[in-house]
C-alpha cells in the first residue's frame, strides 16, 4: 500500500490542526474535544504514541528553547501541513461523492 | 479511615471496573501491591481509575517521559507494581481512557498477553528441559533422579497452561478489535 495516500486517523488529523498554533499535550487534548464537540476525546495514551510518531516523521516538531520544568511544547511542520493539505483533498472527494450519491437518491 | 482488601484479577479490565466501582463508593485507591489494593475514603465518584502496562520499567527514561506528561495532562500516578501503573483522573474533568483508537489499545492488549504467554513459554520449554533429563536417565539406567524431573516438567507443563490460559480474556479482545478494525478506524 502506498502510505503517502491513506488516510490519517482521525486522532492525527485533530492533532496536526491543533499545532498550526504551539501547544502542550494537555491543550491538545482540550482543543480537540472542544473542536469536535466532545466527540473525539483522544486518550492520553494514544496521544503519546501519536506525537512520538509524528516528530519521528518530522511533521510536527517541539519548541526550542525550553527551560526545565515547563510543559513540552509542539508545532507544526511545513511537511506536516502538506500532509492535512493531502488530506483534506482527500476529504473533500469523499464528501463530493456521498453527497452526489445520496441526494440523486433522494431525489 | 483506610480499608485494605486483599484480592487477586487476571483481567485487569475488570480490576479496572472494580476500582471504579469501589471509587463510585468512595472508596478510592491508595496503594497497590501483590494483590493487597489500601483505599482510603473520598469522595463518592471523584475519580476515574485506569491501570496500564509499561513498556518499560516505570524507573526507564521512556516510561519516565511517559509518566510525566500523564502527569502534566492531570492525572495522578496511583502505585506502581513492576511495570502495571494505576492511574486515575478527576471524573469531573471528563472521561479517561488511556487509549482512543484501535490501534493503540491493540498494542496495549498484546503487551499484556505477552506478559503472560512469554511466562509460558518459558515454563514449556524448562519442561521440555526437565523431561529430556528424565528421558536421559531412564536411557541411561541412572535411576537416583526416579521420576523428580519427570514431576517437574509435569508441574512446569501445568503452570505454563494456567499462565496461557490467563492471556485468554486479551486474546479474545485482540481478536474482536481485528474484526473491527477492517471496517472502523
Amino acid at each position: 500500500m502506498d502510505l503517502d495516500h491513506a488516510a490519517l486517523t482521525e486522532g492525527v488529523y485533530y492533532i496536526l490542526l491543533s499545532l498550526y498554533q504551539p501547544r502542550h499535550g494537555y491543550a491538545i487534548m482540550q482543543n480537540i474535544s472542544a473542536l469536535s464537540g466532545s466527540r473525539v476525546n483522544l486518550g492520553p495514551g494514544t496521544l503519546y504514541g501519536a506525537l512520538n510518531t509524528l516528530l519521528e516523521k518530522r511533521w510536527i516538531e517541539s519548541l526550542p528553547g525550553q527551560s526545565a520544568g515547563r510543559k513540552k511544547e509542539y508545532r507544526i511542520t511545513a511537511q506536516g501541513k502538506a500532509a492535512v493539505e493531502a488530506e483534506l483533498v482527500r476529504l473533500r472527494e469523499l464528501i463530493k461523492n456521498g453527497q452526489h450519491i445520496t441526494e440523486a437518491e433522494s431525489i | 479511615m483506610k480499608q485494605i482488601i486483599r484480592k487477586a484479577y487476571y483481567d485487569y479490565e475488570k480490576e479496572e471496573a472494580w476500582l471504579n466501582g469501589m471509587a463510585a463508593k468512595g472508596l478510592l485507591l491508595t496503594d497497590y501491591s501483590w494483590c493487597r489494593y489500601a483505599f482510603e475514603e473520598g469522595t463518592p465518584g471523584a475519580y476515574i481509575y485506569r491501570i496500564e502496562l509499561l513498556e518499560h520499567a516505570p524507573t526507564h527514561a521512556e516510561s519516565r517521559n511517559y509518566l510525566e506528561f500523564l502527569e502534566e495532562s492531570g492525572i495522578d500516578i496511583v502505585a506502581y507494581y513492576m511495570r502495571w501503573v494505576y492511574l486515575r483522573k478527576k471524573a469531573a474533568d471528563g472521561p479517561f481512557d488511556l487509549f482512543s483508537d484501535a490501534a493503540s489499545r491493540m498494542r496495549h492488549y498484546r503487551r499484556v498477553n505477552f506478559l503472560f504467554s512469554g511466562a509460558a513459554i518459558v515454563e514449556f520449554l524448562i519442561a521440555l528441559m526437565e523431561l529430556s533429563i528424565w528421558l536421559t536417565a531412564l536411557r541411561t539406567g541412572n535411576a537416583h533422579l526416579g521420576f523428580a524431573p519427570l514431576g517437574a516438567a509435569c508441574l512446569l507443563a501445568a503452570l505454563g497452561v494456567l499462565l496461557l490460559s490467563i492471556g485468554r480474556p486479551m486474546r479474545k479482545k485482540l481478536r474482536k478489535l481485528k474484526q473491527e478494525r477492517s471496517i472502523f478506524e
